[in-house]
């Protein structure tokens, strides 16, 4: 086995682990019934966490999707309220994300300011401007929004993949095309590995990085909307943190923070993992919300430490 | 204009006008651009709202918009510096908002364990210290990104408090610690008082001894500085430890002042508010050097940016628009390309 799909590997151990354990403990657990919501509930946060895991692999990171998909909500529920169709709704939220990501990774790359601060006050200007669209909940009512919230493909045995799951499976499938098979992929992992190495190498940086962003921008809007269509509402405070989860799924999911190393597939099993755990607390009953983030805490230690001795062991080897 | 030896004419062009060099050098320097930014934010205050420098005493203690903002600016401005010498060592500290709310849950725990009060102080301080040993470790021992190291304790952090608090909000009363938070000295606001030591015994500590230059060498080039005699190692560890602190008394202060725990609340956010005012405080996430003085100027600027909004009449839900607009200004006037290019423009037009 290559050294760079131990990592992944580790991933995916890890969760079918942890949904044995829970198989062993309730036995409604190995159901496509909890299958089938673990992808539907933790959609939005694995679409934007693909787009994480572009920016992360570059070497940067971007702190402002929890925003993002708190104001795609809001906006969309806004311009439906005021008679827009959902889909051309979804479809300008979209453009504005990937102009927004792009206008960010612009900054971070013809200022040369890091990434972490660009896309914190990113984090800011688009949670502000959700309180400047709504500072109430608004509800979407449409019924396209109840269609695709209705709509699944039976799984068998009571569980259904829905309409949510599906985009998120596709996307997630768009990412891995997107990152292992265009010269644009290449390049986001040549920039994260030696960001002057590839630069003399030809590499376009400033093209490169902006598209990384604006892809970054993508993946996070369509979280948004998919968020919108999943709550059929839209929040102002929706969202708030999730860059965390996101990052976090990212890591658990094999991708180094350094840049350069890490698979999109990972970042499927990184967000299930934290899923999965949050499904056995809510399954047990008596373990209290903080036990999660007691537990994604302890597991983000764990990888990132067996990630540590895997590299190091890598390098050593290869400077003998 | 587009010839290859355009940086050559630039740089001629540069020579012969001396006036607008010493401008550019001018524009150049770290501490202008934050003071400045400072400077128009209080000018707008003052005309929009005429009295907001009039400082009165009411009750035996300092009272005006001014005050407010020194007031409300001092949780963030205690984190901040902190966060500016773990910054200086080229590192990061997300995790202080989870350290705040576990200080303040040990505090509250112990307070309500009929501890003594100083104790109690020097105990929820230690939990602080401790929390920045752990982070310390992680980034100097196992060699973690500073930034995913201290992600662990910000997600985890918060679990762990309301796991003290199981899972409630608890208050208390304490006659100390309202008075280390909202009583006054000589009219001055206690918890102003306290930062203000704060700073000063930093400033001395780093500034007065090679402390400072130590933690800004090892940001600069850890392998370096090592190969130079500093123990690279032992100066991270001591300045997460140190943020700890920092972080440890900012979460006494905002305890005491809400007189309670709130394990999800407590400090929420404040790891954005104080890296921002470090880096408008002209320090590079890059590492290797910062600056306490523009630190506490950077957090003035971010919260008169919001007492200014307040005041001004203008909708709260500005607020966070307003701020990300002047944050993202200032960064841009700091960064190099940016200057460069706009006194490009300039010259370009007057040749």
């Amino acid at each position: 086995m290559k050294e760079r799909y131990l990592p992944i590997g580790a991933t995916v151990t890890v969760f079918v682990l942890l949904y044995l354990i829970g198989a062993l403990l309730y036995s409604n657990f190995l159901s496509t019934l909890v299958l089938g919501n673990l992808l539907t509930d933790n959609a939005f946060v694995i679409i934007a966490a693909v787009g994480v895991t572009f920016v992360i692999i570059s070497g940067g990171i971007d702190l402002s999707i929890g925003s993002m998909i708190g104001f795609i909500s809001v906006a969309m529920a806004y311009l439906v309220s005021l008679g827009w169709h959902p889909v051309a709704a979804a479809a300008v939220m979209i453009a504005f994300g990937m102009v927004f990501g792009a206008f960010q990774g612009f900054i971070i790359d013809f200022c040369a300011i890091e990434p972490f601060i660009i896309t914190l006050a990113g984090l800011f200007l688009l949670r502000g401007m959700c309180f400047m669209v709504s500072l109430d909940s608004v509800p979407i009512h449409h019924p396209f929004v109840d269609a695709f919230s209705d709509w699944h493909i039976p799984l068998g045995g009571g569980g259904r993949l829905s309409g949510s799951a599906l985009v998120m499976l596709a996307v997630l499938a768009g990412g891995v095309v997107i990152a292992h098979f265009t010269s644009f992929g290449t390049n986001v992992y040549a920039i994260g590995g030696d960001r002057n190495s590839a630069a003399l190498m030809g590499v376009p940086m400033r093209r490169t990085t902006v598209m990384i962003y604006a892809l970054g921008g993508f993946y996070s809007s369509l979280g948004g909307v998919i968020y919108a269509f999943y709550t059929a509402s839209g929040y102002p405070l929706a969202a708030v943190g999730v860059e965390l989860d996101a990052i976090a799924a990212v890591v658990l999911g094999g991708t180094l923070l350094t840049g350069g190393v890490g698979l999109v597939f990972g970042t499927l099993f990184g967000g299930l993992i934290q899923g999965t755990i949050q499904t056995l607390i809510s399954f047990n009953g008596s373990l209290t919300s903080w036990w999660t983030k007691i537990f994604i805490g302890v597991l983000l230690f764990v990888f990132i430490v067996t990630q540590r001795s895997i590299m190091r062991s890598f390098v050593l080897r290869r400077a003998t | 204009m587009d010839q290859p030896d355009q940086p050559d004419q630039l740089d001629h062009l540069r020579a012969a006008t001396p006036v607008r060099t010493r401008l550019a050098d001018l524009a150049g320097q770290r501490w202008l651009w934050p003071l400045v930014a400072l400077a128009l934010i209080l000018l707008v205050d003052g005309v929009i709202s005429p009295g907001f420098f009039s400082v009165r005493i009411v009750e035996g203690r300092l009272f005006g918009s001014v005050i407010d903002v020194l007031y409300r600016g001092t949780p963030t401005a205690l984190v901040a510096l902190g966060m500016a010498v773990v910054i200086g060592t080229k590192g990061i500290d997300l995790s202080v908002g989870a350290v705040i709310a576990i200080v303040g849950a040990v505090m509250t725990d112990l307070i309500h364990r009929e501890m003594a009060a100083p104790a109690v102080l020097a105990l929820s301080l230690g939990t602080g210290v401790l929390c920045g040993l752990w982070n310390g470790f992680l980034v100097a021992v196992l060699d973690i990104q500073p930034i995913i190291a201290t992600l662990i304790l910000m997600v985890a952090g918060r679990g762990i408090a309301q796991m003290i608090d199981t899972g409630m909000i608890i208050t208390f009363r304490s006659e100390f610690f309202s008075a280390i938070s909202t009583g006054q000295i000589l009219t001055v606001p206690s918890r102003i008082l306290v930062a203000v030591a704060t700073f000063v015994l930093l400033w001395l500590f780093l500034r007065r001894t090679a402390l400072g230059l130590f933690i800004e060498s090892v940001g600069g080039n850890a392998a370096a500085a090592n190969l130079a005699g500093v123990e690279a190692k032992a100066v991270r560890i001591g300045a997460y430890m140190l943020s700890g602190l920092c972080s440890g008394i900012a979460g006494v202060l905002i305890c005491a002042d809400v007189r309670g725990s709130d394990a999800n609340n407590a400090g929420l956010f404040i790891e954005l508010d104080a890296i921002l005012a470090v880096v408008i405080g002209g320090a590079s996430l890059s590492g290797g050097r910062f600056y306490l003085g523009l630190t506490v100027v950077g957090v003035l600027i971010i919260q008169s940016l919001t007492t200014s909004i307040l005041v001004s009449g203008l909708p709260p839900q500005y607020n966070l628009v307003v701020k990300a607009v002047v944050v993202l200004i200032v960064l841009l006037l700091q960064a190099r390309p940016v200057r460069e290019a706009a006194f490009g423009l300039v010259r370009r037009r007057k040749t």
